[in-house]
């Protein structure tokens, strides 16, 4: 079927943004997600598949057209100034791995 | 934020510019200033905004990102933003929207800050800030947009660890971003100094530095007059009007000693140590940012009516620049004396009250100096607000009468002003108990004159001879007058008996 | 008192317990009993039992006097992505281990606000990322159905396979699910079962786990059509806690069905009969046209040029919101924490550790996706691309009211058979994709069986907010479908 064919299509096509092991390490610290060295090849491998698909998109037309901000074409609605909430010390840190005296605690963060 | 700025065009001032050992450097300013909006609950939760709660009291689940919790728009934060737009004369976008910048930290709960890269609610104003000897300067801004405050961590309850409070976490703030049109430190503290105040006329933030209410991001950078701009620096989070000074002041001196070596300034962030009275490179922060920032899609765009801004037009207070000129126009004050006045509201309030008060027209000049004077001397001496003033504008404007009309000199107005503040009774009253009234009587006077001339015939030689010797006489009589005798009178009837003109 | 009161629909149990023929704990019991005699299909996470038992006495108590609310003593499955509180809500994720909301979601709220019971949280892909439920920390869910003459355990769908599953395998009367991509839809066309997505908007997502925020939305997975409009009745509604929640009132879904659909206008978009189709997902799709056509509806072509565009979109927009929207699971307020040398190493290992391999691609993909340098070229892109989406749905509702087109391109597949291509994968979405990026309601209705003996589903599309016309299509479609198969009960220990 054509989704099928367009990937295989451009799997072999190689494209103009391609992902090396160096960017997966830097997306992956920008993403806070510990990754070994030798799982890097495999990464690269898959997020090359999956960039070089969605790069179809580059075939489509899209001078002046608006990107949706947002999926319902209502205007947003806004809450009064009014304190409706308060007193949940107990319930915002009952969930905490690690807390005291009312603060979340973690390793110690330098300025 | 990093945005592209546009400049005004300015010649340098020969005073602005710093020697340097190979020639004179010119500095450019350019301002971030975060602003708590002043309101009840946080921009995006009902939590409250109130200073200093215990630990994570003032988090709700929104606040504390737990899952599947969702952002609603508080929406007299958004009307306090677009009155400060106004006040600073600035353009009100109707449209505009919310992104999110991403990044890691422990303050941060929801790991993204949600913030108004795109489109602001406030795009191009002006500040006209007031400078020594009555100068004027007008500061760009480039824009002006809502964001959440994070939460804030403490570091020395345990060793190794720190402990996060979120209670600030979503609180509103505005970023104010000026255009780089400041060019010394006095300009920049001048800029501080009037953005709070018109933050404070409108009630849009408390203006409170030692809160963290306000507090401003400054970015440096120096240049040989008339070439290019040169790399910048960004002092994060100066605190106070004057560390803003000493902080500009170190780093221009830093920047234009690299420069004159030969070296390059590096663009990063820094940090102001007030202790040390330097600014120092946050390494930590330094590791490559990229916010990712896109529209949040939790919240859809902020759309204004016109009809819901021009309300909020109408019901702005006067502010300070207007102020300023009516004072001027009203009653003749001058443009310092007036800067004076409209620096707090309340000062400018009182000195109005003290004009208005009563049926008589008052000299706006005496009661200036009354009020900056002696008023401001007592209340800082004694540490009160003018709010809480023991002296009514009214009892101060009936003090003015009493001056103005001959009834006391004005050296007893001070005795009587002091006892005023102390006891809290009108000056009328004071002046009758006491007898303090000016002695007028010309008779009374020249009893007084003569009696002390007959006393002291060897002074009466002198002063012939040298008609500045004359003071003495006045100090004679004023003192056997208990300082009621109206200076004018003793002078003129000293003048005619000692023979001399009476000018001197 | 009936022989298997879990062979009871949601509407016939509910006008049973009005009648008083049955009680709620006697229903609520024999599915407490099946879903504990069905753990080998893994449909539920957290059973809760003993709390369904209590609910059921409450509403007994109403029902006896007369009282109650539209699902009075109903026994539901709650996906474990609706925070539920005091009880363990996972989203099928390691990083939310021992997480026990003090909050309820709305939807939830809304159902027992209704009466309705809990039995316990149903599995599903972890954060709701897949499509065959593979990807969940608690293991795969089994489809209760199988292929003729075949033991080889298939695929329930996903993301919501716990729910598709407990509702097929009669271990619930409904169930909650959520859709982002086709997660109620497609996984609903893999077990016989009927799932709604309303328009986005419709019901809140106040406290579901969030995926892709622009996209979300909640619905129901039930045995038929009138059960999905009891369902999505109460589901539905205003939450002025939900910014994207629309503040409009919610129909009386139910009376719409059994309303003639003579004269409908059923859109036919071509791009979706595309070379490559299996022959039987062809063949039912020209039944279904027959069908609707027969009840008097109007057969009309149109074009969604599109189409093909839309999963590519999707595989940019929902990464990028996603790689957001989880960046607060980072090992400090809740679930998981691996300790570390510092902040940023126990950000890293918890993260790491707490989430699978398929979420981790996903927040990659999105955090390359918004990066700088990137944004134009990937996420401005795609929203621009999802405009033009939106723009083809707006022109084919010039021509018509509804648009019929198979759910999914394949009956269920087997366990493990696509885990090794995410592209694959991503594949099983193409045909309700589409839906979510416009916003659009879309319900799967079971219309046939696959050669194998597996049931195909054909899904309907409506105009925003159109959920009745919507419910009226697929009520005359499954009357002429007449789907009657049930899965053998295999799994019962």
């Amino acid at each position: 079927m054509w989704v099928t064919q367009t990937v295989l299509k451009n799997q072999n096509k190689g494209t103009l943004m391609s992902v090396d092991q160096d960017t997966v390490r830097r997306i992956a610290r920008l993403a806070r997600i510990a990754v070994r060295d030798d799982e890097l090849p495999a990464l690269a491998g898959e997020l090359n598949s999956i960039l070089h698909f969605v790069e179809q998109l580059n075939e489509v037309d899209t001078k002046g057209v608006e990107p949706m901000t947002s999926a319902v074409d209502v205007t947003m609605k806004m809450r009064d100034d009014v304190v409706t909430s308060g007193n949940l010390q107990k319930e915002v840190t009952a969930n905490a791995p690690k807390s005291e005296d009312g603060f979340y605690v973690v390793p110690r963060v330098v300025e | 934020m990093s945005v592209v700025y546009s400049m005004q065009h300015r010649d340098p001032r020969d005073e602005d510019l710093i020697k340097g050992a190979t020639g004179d450097w010119e500095i450019i300013l350019g301002l971030e200033v975060h602003a708590q909006i002043t309101s009840q609950a946080k921009l995006f939760s009902g939590s409250s905004t109130a200073f200093g709660a215990e630990p994570n009291t003032q988090v709700s689940l929104v606040d504390a990102a737990l899952p599947g919790m969702l952002p609603v728009i508080n929406r007299y934060c958004v009307e306090q933003a677009v009155k400060t737009g106004l006040g600073l004369r600035a353009q009100i976008n109707l449209k505009s929207t919310f992104d999110r910048k991403n990044y890691f930290y422990p303050d941060l709960p929801q790991g993204y800050q949600i913030s108004q890269f795109k489109h602001p609610i406030v795009g191009e104003g002006t500040v006209i800030i007031d400078l020594a000897g009555g100068r004027s300067v007008a500061v760009g801004i480039e824009r002006l947009h809502m964001e959440q405050d994070a939460g804030k961590s403490v570091h020395d309850l345990s060793p190794g660890y720190s402990h996060v409070d979120l209670n600030r976490s979503g609180v509103a703030l505005m970023e104010i971003v000026s255009k780089p049109d400041m060019r010394s430190s006095d300009e920049a503290r001048a800029y501080v100094t009037k953005l709070r105040t018109i933050l404070r006329y409108l009630g849009t933030c408390d203006g409170n530095m030692e809160e963290g209410s306000l507090r401003a991001d400054v970015n440096v950078s120096v240049r040989r007059p008339g070439e290019p701009l040169g790399t910048r620096c960004e002092i994060k989070n100066v605190n106070s009007i004057r560390f803003i000074g000493q902080a500009i002041e170190y780093e221009a001196r830093r920047q234009i000693e690299i420069l004159e070596e030969g070296g390059s300034i590096r663009q990063e962030t820094r940090l102001f140590d007030p202790k040390a009275g330097e600014t120092r490179s946050m390494r930590s922060k330094e590791e490559a940012h990229d916010y990712r920032y896109f529209p949040d899609p939790d919240l859809l765009p902020l759309v204004l009516q016109q009809a819901d801004v021009d309300r909020i037009a109408a019901n702005l207070p006067e502010l300070p620049d207007d102020k300023k000129a009516r004072l001027m126009s009203d009653y003749g004050l001058s443009a310092y004396d007036a800067t004076v006045l409209v620096g707090e509201a309340a000062t400018a309030d009182y000195y109005e009250a003290v004009m208005k008060s009563g049926s008589k027209k008052r000299d706006g000049k005496i009661a200036v100096n009354w009020v900056t004077g002696d008023l401001f001397g007592a209340l800082n001496r004694e540490g009160h607000t003018i709010e809480a003033s023991p002296v009514t504008p009214k009892q101060l404007g009936e003090l003015v009468d009493l001056i103005t009309d001959g009834t006391i000199s004005g050296r007893i107005a001070k005795d009587i002003f002091d006892s005023m503040y102390k006891t809290g009774r009108d000056p009328l009253e004071i002046v009758e108990k006491d007898g303090l009234r000016q002695v007028t009587d010309t008779g009374a006077i020249e009893a007084a004159v003569d009696a002390i001339m007959a006393a002291n015939p060897d002074k009466v030689a002198q002063a012939k001879e040298k008609p500045a010797l004359a003071g003495w006489f006045v100090g004679q009589v004023m003192k056997s007058t208990s300082g009621k005798a109206n200076p004018q009178v003793v002078n003129e009837i000293l003048a005619r008996k000692l023979g001399i003109s009476s000018d001197n | 008192m009936m022989s298997d009161l879990t062979k009871l629909t949601l509407a016939g149990a509910r006008d049973a317990l009005k009648a008083k023929e049955i009680t709620s704990n006697e229903l609520t019991g024999a599915y407490v009993k099946a879903m504990e005699g069905a753990r080998g299909l893994n449909a539920y996470i957290t059973e809760t039992g003993d709390k369904a038992m209590e609910m059921a006495k409450a509403s007994d108590a109403k029902l006896a006097k007369g009282e109650g609310g539209a699902l009075e003593g109903l026994p539901l499955g709650i996906k474990d992505l609706f925070a539920t509180k005091g009880t363990l809500t996972t989203a099928g994720s390691h990083i939310l281990d021992g997480f026990v909301p003090p909050y309820e979601s709305t939807v939830t709220a809304n159902l027992w606000r209704d009466g309705a019971v809990m039995l316990g949280k149903l599995n599903n892909d972890e954060f709701a990322m897949g499509s065959s439920n593979e990807t969940s920390y608690y293991g795969p869910v089994i489809n209760p159905w199988r292929r003729k003459d075949s033991d080889a355990k298939l695929v329930p769908g996903g993301s919501s396979g716990g729910s598709s599953a407990a509702v097929a395998a009669r271990l619930c009367l409904a169930a909650t699910a959520t859709d982002t991509g086709g997660s109620i839809r497609q996984p609903a066309a893999y077990t016989g079962t009927v799932g709604i997505k309303p328009t986005y908007g419709r019901c809140s997502r106040w406290g579901i786990i969030a995926y892709a925020s622009s996209l979300d939305q909640a619905g129901p997975i039930t045995r038929d059509v009138r059960d999905a409009a009891i369902m999505l009745g109460s589901m539905a509604g205003y939450d002025e806690k939900d910014s994207t929640s629309v503040d409009r009132p919610v129909p009386n879904y139910e009376a719409a069905l059994g309303q003639s659909i003579k004269g409908l206008r059923v859109g036919i978009p071509k791009e979706y009969r595309v070379d490559g189709m299996p022959a039987e997902i062809d063949a039912l799709w020209t039944r279904g046209i027959e069908w609707l056509k027969a009840a008097g509806a109007e057969i009309v072509d149109v074009s969604l040029p599109n189409t093909k565009y839309a999963l590519p979109t999707y595989y940019i927009v929902a990464p990028a919101e996603c790689s957001s929207n989880l960046a607060r699971y980072d090992g400090v307020r809740y679930g998981l924490r691996v300790e570390g040398k510092d902040i940023t190493d126990l950000y890293e290992k918890t993260r790491a550790a707490g989430f699978g391999p398929e979420v981790r691609r996903r927040i990659m993909i999105g955090t390359y996706v918004l990066s700088a340098g990137y944004y134009d070229a990937y996420y401005l892109k795609a929203q621009q691309v999802r405009t033009l989406i939106a723009r083809d749905f707006a022109n084919a509702y010039a021509k018509c009211d509804v648009l019929l087109t198979p759910t999914a391109p394949s009956a269920a597949f087997g366990i493990g058979e696509k885990t090794s291509d995410p592209l694959a994968m991503y594949l099983n979405d193409v045909f309700t994709v589409t839906v979510n990026l416009a916003g659009l309601p879309g319900i799967s209705v079971p219309a046939g069986l696959s050669s194998d003996g597996l049931p195909l589903g054909l899904q309907l599309i409506g105009k925003t907010f159109d959920e009745e016309t919507l419910l009226r299509a697929a009520y005359a479609l499954e009357q002429a479908a007449e789907f009657k198969a049930e899965p053998k009960t295999w799994w019962t220990a």
